[in-house]
């Protein structure tokens, strides 16, 4: 987890690390809330879910009568906590496990899907990649790339071609040599297309009818440095495929990621991983608790 | 989820009921929206600040106009102030010697490389001849991804596979240009971050050593408060020149652009507005404030009717229209133009007010959709008799018609009655007597 809070040290400093010095110093008044809001906000939590979050602190503290610092900075910490939802076990105990990745344009698909690889195969699994993203110029030979740094076989198709055949094919080689996991990349689509928004419900219904209960995840990637569309993105494709978590990339040493905190408040969506640079090992599954202590530690 | 800032306001003003006169606290309430309806469009928080400053300025001081509604006012005082801050659309500054060096930076995942296509293609269409360059070592394929790109647009592509660094692979691409007699050079520079020490000094390289003309930084629509320090921070580092705007064609609000714009102060040049490499559009400072305001696109729409419809074709339509001989061969050319301008629901969210009404009405929106295959499917399954005189229509033409198409003779009489209600009010158009347009939808 060190790799969370190394990436959050700057952002934390810049915007939420603020917040543990606004409890720090005297009386609260409604300056105090002002600023709180505006931190909030500067981190990309979103209006709705910051009002809602100040709302809970202000009852909270006016019926605990708390006015220790330490106490309010507790208030504070188990109160944005309570945003994220818990996230279940991941549900890839099977004979062949199939993750969907899907996002909007730019997100950070293939270059997750690369460090996905890596990370379960370091975890013993036998990993192959579906190049179903037919539709980007050179999309199928950037994975490929990635497969060969992760050491595991990627499975294309034609340039322009359909990508639920991709998905069937790669499926078809899973099987036949013994792999345990399938991870199938998709081309970026912006929510708003119904017609791209369709071919992913099709891709997700071809691993439906060739492998048992799959696709066992979809995780949508969103980029850190998305502000209040995150939350937008999230509600609409959860409306066309079944999205079990959320992989935030990007989150560097600038990006907020804010927008989480909303996503899981209002779609009690889970984060599942979080992505930093662009090695093959920057990639860390997600923990709720380091990262809400990375967003308020001083 | 998003109400549009004028039903806010309004709801604020109707709270004042017919006292008419502004409390300094009604005035507070009205900023308050504001501030929030700028902050959900993801306009930066320190941005917003300044602008109520602004807004409250001008709207102290306003005359009170009795033509405009108290809510319309201030929409129209803050519509105004947004135009101010986006500022003028900016032009490519294709000035002094050929070949002009045009350099494209950003954030990963912005749009960079798609955006290089686009202009290029751009460039080409308005008479130069552009060279596209592959100088982002980084990601795999970037480069297989800029030289298909240029398959696809017949347009040449300078790259060495990596074998030097970026800034050489600029400095002979230029070489390569002269030789090539190409007017414009296009620089695909890898993304990066704006706090990345190393790579931002290998742009400031890029940049003493081939002096481009345009520094453009490529920025995601999506973008949240952070754009202010990307923008900041490359400015600082290279100097912007300009600002695209990449995914416009999403639904985020794009109050990003504001934010970048107001603290580098550069033009924004272009927005890019799909996938296709034809989806370039120049910046309309008018068009983008609405889009933050959520007060719909009447512009833009009325802009792809314009592309749609070919006028030879709307004028023979229009002769038939007088003489009232509209059958179904010309309903289905309409729906086809109609169909032409783009998804239904996102011509229909252009609309003021609509866009409001649409949301969460989604099942419709693909419901009118499969409509309107419907009745292509049914007129298409008519032979041309049946379609230029529908009166000949009877039960066992219309079974086979619906046999045809995949719908039901239920579905056809419906479609023969919509036909002829239009017909109907073509008439009432002849003898000048409209009054309500027919349900097409």
């Amino acid at each position: 987890m060190k790799g969370i809070f190394e990436s959050l040290r700057k952002t934390r400093n810049a915007v939420f690390g603020q917040i543990a010095n606004l409890f720090g110093a005297g009386e609260i008044d409604e300056n105090t809330w002002d600023e709180l809001e505006s931190l909030l906000i500067q981190g990309d939590v979103g209006v709705e879910t910051t009002l809602a979050l100040i709302g809970k602190l202000r009852a909270r503290i006016k019926e605990e009568g708390v006015y220790r610092a330490a106490d309010l900075n507790r208030i504070v910490y188990e109160e944005i906590l309570a945003l994220l939802p818990e996230a279940p076990p991941l549900n890839l105990k099977w004979p062949l496990a199939v993750i969907l990745i899907v996002g909007v344009n730019g997100s950070g698909k293939t270059t997750s899907i690369g460090k996905l690889a890596a990370h379960y195969r370091r975890e013993g699994r036998k990993v192959v990649l579906a190049a179903a993203d037919t539709f980007r110029a050179a999309a199928m030979d950037q994975l490929k790339v990635w497969g060969e740094r992760a050491g595991v076989p990627v499975i294309d198709g034609p340039e322009g071609g359909d990508p639920s055949s991709v998905a069937y094919d790669a499926i078809e080689y899973a099987q036949s040599r013994k792999a345990d996991m399938l991870i199938v990349d998709t081309a970026g689509r912006l929510h708003t297309q119904h017609n791209l928004m369709a071919e992913m419900e099709k891709i997700q219904r071809i691993i439906a009818r060739r492998v048992a209960w799959a696709p066992h995840e979809t995780f949508l990637v969103l980029d850190a440095n998305t502000g209040q569309n995150g939350l937008i993105q999230a509600q609409q494709f959860l409306k066309a495929v079944k999205v079990s978590g959320i992989v935030l990339a990007k989150l560097d040493s600038s990006a907020r990621g804010g927008m989480v905190l909303s996503i899981g408040h209002q779609l009690n969506l889970p984060v599942r991983y979080v992505g930093t640079g662009e090695k093959i090992e920057d990639m860390a599954p997600f923990d709720r608790e380091a990262f809400v202590k990375g967003l308020l530690e001083q | 989820m998003f109400e549009s800032l004028s039903d806010k306001l309004q709801a604020v003003f109707n709270k004042l009921g017919k006292r008419g006169i502004l409390r300094e606290e009604d005035v507070k309430a009205v900023l308050r929206e504001i501030r929030l309806a700028l902050l959900e469009a993801d306009v930066n928080y320190k941005v917003v600040k300044d602008f109520i400053d602004r807004v409250r300025e001008d709207a102290v001081g306003a005359e009170l106009s009795k033509a405009l509604n108290p809510a319309q006012q201030v929409v129209k005082i803050v519509h105004q102030e947004l135009m101010i801050t986006l500022g003028e659309p900016g032009r490519l500054e294709l000035r002094g010697h050929a070949p002009y060096i045009l350099m494209l930076v950003g954030l990963q995942g912005s749009g960079k490389t798609t955006m290089v296509g686009k202009l290029a293609r751009h460039l080409r269409a308005t008479g130069h001849f552009p060279l596209m360059v592959a100088a982002d070592t980084y990601r795999p394929a970037a480069i297989t991804q800029l030289e298909v790109l240029g398959r696809q647009l017949n347009i040449p592509v300078y790259s060495d596979h990596g074998k030097t660094r970026p800034p050489d692979i600029c400095v002979n691409a230029l070489e390569d240009a002269r030789k090539r007699g190409s007017d414009v050079v296009l620089l695909d520079t890898a993304g990066r971050l704006q706090l990345d020490d190393d790579m931002m000094a290998e742009l400031e390289a890029i940049r003493s050593r081939v002096r481009p003309i345009e520094v453009l930084l490529v920025a995601d629509a999506m973008t949240g408060q952070e754009a202010v320090n990307i923008a900041q921070g490359f400015h600082e580092r290279v100097g912007l020149t300009g600002l695209i705007l990449t995914k416009v064609d999403g639904d985020a609000r794009g109050g990003a652009a504001i934010s970048m714009r107001a603290v580098t102060g550069v033009p924004i040049k272009f927005l890019g507005t799909g996938e296709k490499l034809g989806a370039l559009e120049p910046f309309h400072p008018d068009r983008l404030a609405s889009r933050i305001l959520g007060m719909g696109d009447m512009l833009s729409l009325i802009e792809r009717a314009e592309l749609a419809f070919d006028e030879a074709q709307a004028e023979e339509m229009e002769r038939k229209l007088r003489k009232g001989e509209f059958d179904l061969e010309d309903f289905l050319e309409q729906l086809r133009q109609v169909r032409r301008m783009g998804p239904l629901d996102e011509l229909l969210k252009m609309i003021p007010g609509v866009g409001k009404m649409l949301q969460g009405a989604d099942l419709d929106k693909v419901e009118a959709e499969k409509n309107l295959k419907y009745v292509e499917a049914m007129i298409l399954s008519m032979t041309k008799e049946e379609r230029r005189n529908p009166r000949i229509l009877n039960a066992s033409r219309k079974r086979r018609i619906a046999a045809g198409s995949g719908t039901t003779v239920q579905q056809i009489n419906q479609l023969l009655g919509q036909h002829r209600q239009m017909q109907k009010m073509l008439k009432q158009v002849k003898e000048g007597k409209l009054r309500g347009l027919p349900r097409l939808f």
